[in-house]
């Protein structure tokens, strides 16, 4: 596979959220706001590659019966890298994913790269890899608080975009508007994967 | 410490904030284990079980090794560590003491570690700053509301079977357009402590 594709297939054939239905706790809890999705995706990306790049250079030393502890750790050491970095330069935010950047460790995507790309390939393609999956994730969390933020207060990212005379829907950006959109997108992305093949 | 606040700590992560329907966590299994009564029975006392003695060590982890020495940053490093040698542990006590509630549970046991409720809830203990019994009776209950919510999800999916759904919606999209109306129901319980 071509390191063009291994970058691609991120973002539709292969997408963490539409296609493969993982890591989708944050997804629900995050994409109130086209921001803190955003804020979301990158935090969860930063951690992808550098889990991958890591556990693709430690895996020839890692015996393969304790590699899922292994690769926990290394995880976990980036996660709270973010949660530091993010605490001191971007507090807002920080406050905004509360308890979901610790929980960034159990986010399968992240897990699962390690286990079924890291530990079998070479350290430039897992950080393709990584990276790719990672903007997917990102795209997801975008498209999901994009529809939510302008259903549910007319606005996008500050921007007034539906104007006075739009009544919010506050259901939106409430947990139910959250499992409704989600389950939507997944039947969009299904019907347009079928009308494709 | 009263009473009081300690059933408004049950009600609240129950009902009101309950995990998977408000605060999102543990979807997973919520959406992998919903599909028969059975399973879904035994993963949520599985997990009760496992989310209770987590909040208990994650406790006693936090305030009396990570705040004395100052490392309070090492935080989700040891509580995963700490999550996963539990369930490990716990599988085999189970199975040394017990063989039919083994059988019942064992399945469900080694997913429970990537069940991010778990770990959630002792993150969520440690920023409320809860005491010893609070935590208990938190993590207790928040275990209570996750299986309600899935023993209420596997019995709508047995009926969703029989019932017509269009192509595309079927499975996943279908099953969180129902957790979404499942989540509107429990909105209604958010008058329960206002007053």
């Amino acid at each position: 596979m071509s390191l063009a594709r291994e970058f691609t297939k991120g973002f539709v054939s292969e997408n963490p959220v539409f296609r493969l239905a993982l890591g989708l706790c944050p997804v629900l809890a995050v994409t109130t706001s086209l921001k803190n999705g955003v804020g979301m995706g990158l935090a969860a990306t930063f951690v992808l590659v550098g889990s991958n790049v890591i556990v693709s250079l430690i895996r020839k030393g890692i015996p393969a019966r304790i590699r899922i502890p292994c690769y926990i750790v290394v995880i976990a050491s980036f996660v709270t890298v973010v949660d530091l970095v993010m605490a001191g330069y971007t507090p807002e935010l920080h406050k905004n994913l509360g308890i979901f950047i610790p929980l960034i460790v159990v986010n399968c995507i992240i897990l699962g790269r390690a286990e079924a790309f890291a530990s079998k390939n070479g350290v430039g393609r897992s950080l393709i890899d990584g990276l790719g999956m990672g903007l997917g994730f990102t795209f997801a969390l975008i498209v999901i608080a994009s529809v939510r933020e302008i259903i549910g207060t007319g606005k996008i990212w500050d921007l007034v975009l539906l104007g006075e005379s739009y009544n919010p829907v506050l259901m939106a950006i409430l947990s139910p508007g959250a499992f409704i959109t989600l389950g939507l997108l997944i039947g969009l992305f299904n019907l347009i994967e079928q009308k494709r093949s | 410490m009263d009473w009081g606040t300690l059933i408004a700590i049950s009600i609240g992560a129950i009902f009101i904030n309950n995990v998977v329907l408000n605060r999102f966590l543990g979807l997973c299994p919520f959406l992998g284990v919903s599909k028969q009564l059975d399973a879904a029975l035994g993963m949520g006392f599985a997990v009760i079980f496992v989310m209770t003695m987590a909040s208990i060590v994650t406790f006693g982890i936090y305030n009396y090794i990570l705040e004395p020495f100052g490392i309070e940053f090492l935080r989700t490093i040891a509580f995963i560590l700490v999550i996963a040698t539990l369930v490990q542990f716990v599988e085999m006590v189970i199975e040394k003491t017990s063989p039919s509630l083994y059988r019942a549970l064992g399945i469900f046991l080694p997913l429970i570690t990537t069940n991010c409720a778990v770990l959630g809830i002792a993150v969520l203990n440690i920023e409320s700053s809860y005491g010893f019994v609070e935590t208990v009776v938190h993590g207790l209950s928040a275990g209570v509301g996750f299986t309600i919510a899935l023993i209420l999800m596997a019995g709508i999916r047995e009926r969703l079977e029989l019932a017509d759904v269009p192509e595309s919606l079927k499975g996943v999209p279908v099953a969180f357009i129902v957790a979404g109306l499942m989540a509107i129901a429990f909105q209604g319980f958010a008058g329960l402590t206002a007053g």
